[in-house]
């Protein structure tokens, strides 16, 4: 086939003042593309307002097919329990039993820990929890790692709030829009959680690499002191995540640097808690924020 | 039995509505723009940007269709739509369609390889433009190879996304 030759508008005066114009206005509109842009190099959520409409009205029928495909996403692991069964079954007796005993110690320190706190007069509110959500899109052809949350400034989410399951950390609020809020998901590779070894409290901080694996890198100098298997929990530092929630396992190690794999994987999780930001948290309820001191006891007789 | 296709039988002479003619290829590329309302929690980039893939084959299949400025309303629903920052699909895919238009008038002889072949430039161009934008605007330090997986998989699957671009394509113009 020889080329097409409809872009040559030949002779006709008027054809070709209308072929210059569209590369004009093209032109234009890349120029236009660029500066906006540059606008977010600045300010990255800017124009998310530009998304509210389209955010709310694809609400429904998102929310609608994860309704629908809820139970279609674990069938894979109903199909790898079937493999094996027997020798699993023989194994998982055994862990029970092994389990079982736990439990029954934990429970009774469990019940010390209370009498305990009861006779230092400590009272322990967690008023933390601001609602629970569920995720029903992502932008899934991106390189960055945004979910979108069935719950928006109506319901109470803010810009910054953390965001988890009962797994672990998911991430933490982006933008909100009246109905819904994108979540900056824990492996995007602009968050970074400062968090600590569960264990001794070795500090480090934790980037996203946008392919599901976070990368972890110690704060202390020196050679690496992580190991394969290691869990990391939030340290609490910078005061936007509550301190101890789980947030990855260390699986491989490099030089300096540990990869790690998130607890909670945001598309088998089925709901998400949205947290306060800990700052809020902890000095919500303060009657004079002059005062430098935290009190220990949060009052819940009034909530901004 | 009368077979169902035969009721309504294209012929000469009739002519589908404007609306027909001129908003299907707009509402597919829009369509496949909205590929991520889909319930998909994606933890990498594994979604081929569906919205360019047809917006490929329209521009390829019928060359007169469009004006290169068509990428920017198309463009910027689909940053709308993708979590990319606003602006990044607008410049890319009106640079890319400019870019189609250059390269054809300098092309002697067209067929389905040159296509294809234009149509993977196009889609590196764009993947590749689009994890730029991403890194300068806040998203941290994004490789390359991120992406690359993406890049394959959207090339290996123009060919078939032309197809079924052709097919509509024949329902539009005949009445």
């Amino acid at each position: 086939m020889a080329r097409p030759s409809s872009r040559r508008p030949g002779h006709n005066r008027k054809a070709q003042y209308s072929l210059f114009a569209s590369y004009v206005v093209a032109m234009t509109g890349a120029a236009a593309g660029l500066l906006l842009i540059g606008v977010a190099i600045f300010d990255p959520t800017g124009f998310a307002a530009i998304r509210t409409a389209t955010a709310e009205i694809s609400r429904p029928a998102s929310l609608g097919l994860r309704n629908m495909v809820s139970g279609v996403s674990s069938i894979d692991e109903i199909l790898t329990a079937y493999w094996r069964a027997g020798s699993q079954n023989v194994a998982l007796r055994h862990q029970v039993e092994a389990d079982r005993n736990r439990i029954i110690e934990a429970k009774a320190i469990a019940q010390e820990n209370l009498r305990l706190k009861r006779l230092l007069k400590l009272v322990d509110e967690d008023q933390s929890d601001l609602l629970t959500a569920r995720l029903i899109s992502s932008s899934s052809s991106s390189p960055r790692r945004f979910a979108r949350l069935n719950a928006g400034r109506w319901q109470g989410v803010r810009t910054g709030m953390p965001v988890r399951a009962s797994e672990g950390l998911v991430g933490r609020i982006h933008s909100v829009t009246p109905n819904t809020a994108d979540v900056l998901l824990l492996t995007d590779s602009s968050n970074i959680v400062p968090v600590r070894r569960a264990t001794d409290s070795v500090p480090a901080i934790s980037t996203g690499l946008g392919d599901g694996t976070v990368e972890i890198r110690s704060l202390a100098a020196g050679r690496n002191p992580f190991n394969p298997g290691d869990i990391l929990v939030t340290s609490g530092v910078g005061g936007v995540y509550q301190p101890n929630i789980p947030v990855a396992v260390v699986v491989r190690i490099e030089g300096e640097i540990a990869y790690g794999v998130p607890l909670a994987n945001p598309s088998k999780v089925d709901a998400v808690v949205v947290e306060r930001s800990f700052e809020e948290a902890v000095t919500r309820g303060e009657p004079a924020p002059a005062e430098g001191v935290v009190p220990e006891v949060a009052n819940n007789a009034t909530a901004p | 039995m009368i077979d169902p296709h035969l009721q309504h039988v294209p012929r000469l002479g009739r002519h589908p509505s404007r609306f027909r003619l001129t908003g299907t290829p707009v509402i597919t590329v829009m369509l496949g723009s909205a590929i991520t309302v889909l319930p998909v929690i994606a933890q990498a980039p594994v979604m081929p940007p569906f919205g360019l893939l047809l917006l490929l084959s329209w521009r390829l299949l019928r060359p007169e269709l469009w004006r290169a400025w068509i990428g920017l309303p198309l463009g910027l629903f689909d940053d709308i739509m993708s979590g990319q920052p606003i602006g990044s699909a607008m410049f890319l895919w009106t640079v890319m369609l400019i870019g189609i238009d250059a390269i054809e008038h300098r092309m002697v002889w067209r067929s389905y390889r040159q296509d294809w072949l234009i149509a993977s430039a196009g889609i590196i161009f764009c993947i590749a433009g689009g994890v730029f934008f991403a890194r300068i605007t806040g998203g941290g330090n994004i490789k390359l190879q991120l992406v690359a997986p993406q890049m394959l998989w959207t090339v290996l699957l123009f060919p078939f996304v032309v197809r079924q671009c052709a097919r509509i394509d024949r329902w539009r113009v005949m009445a």
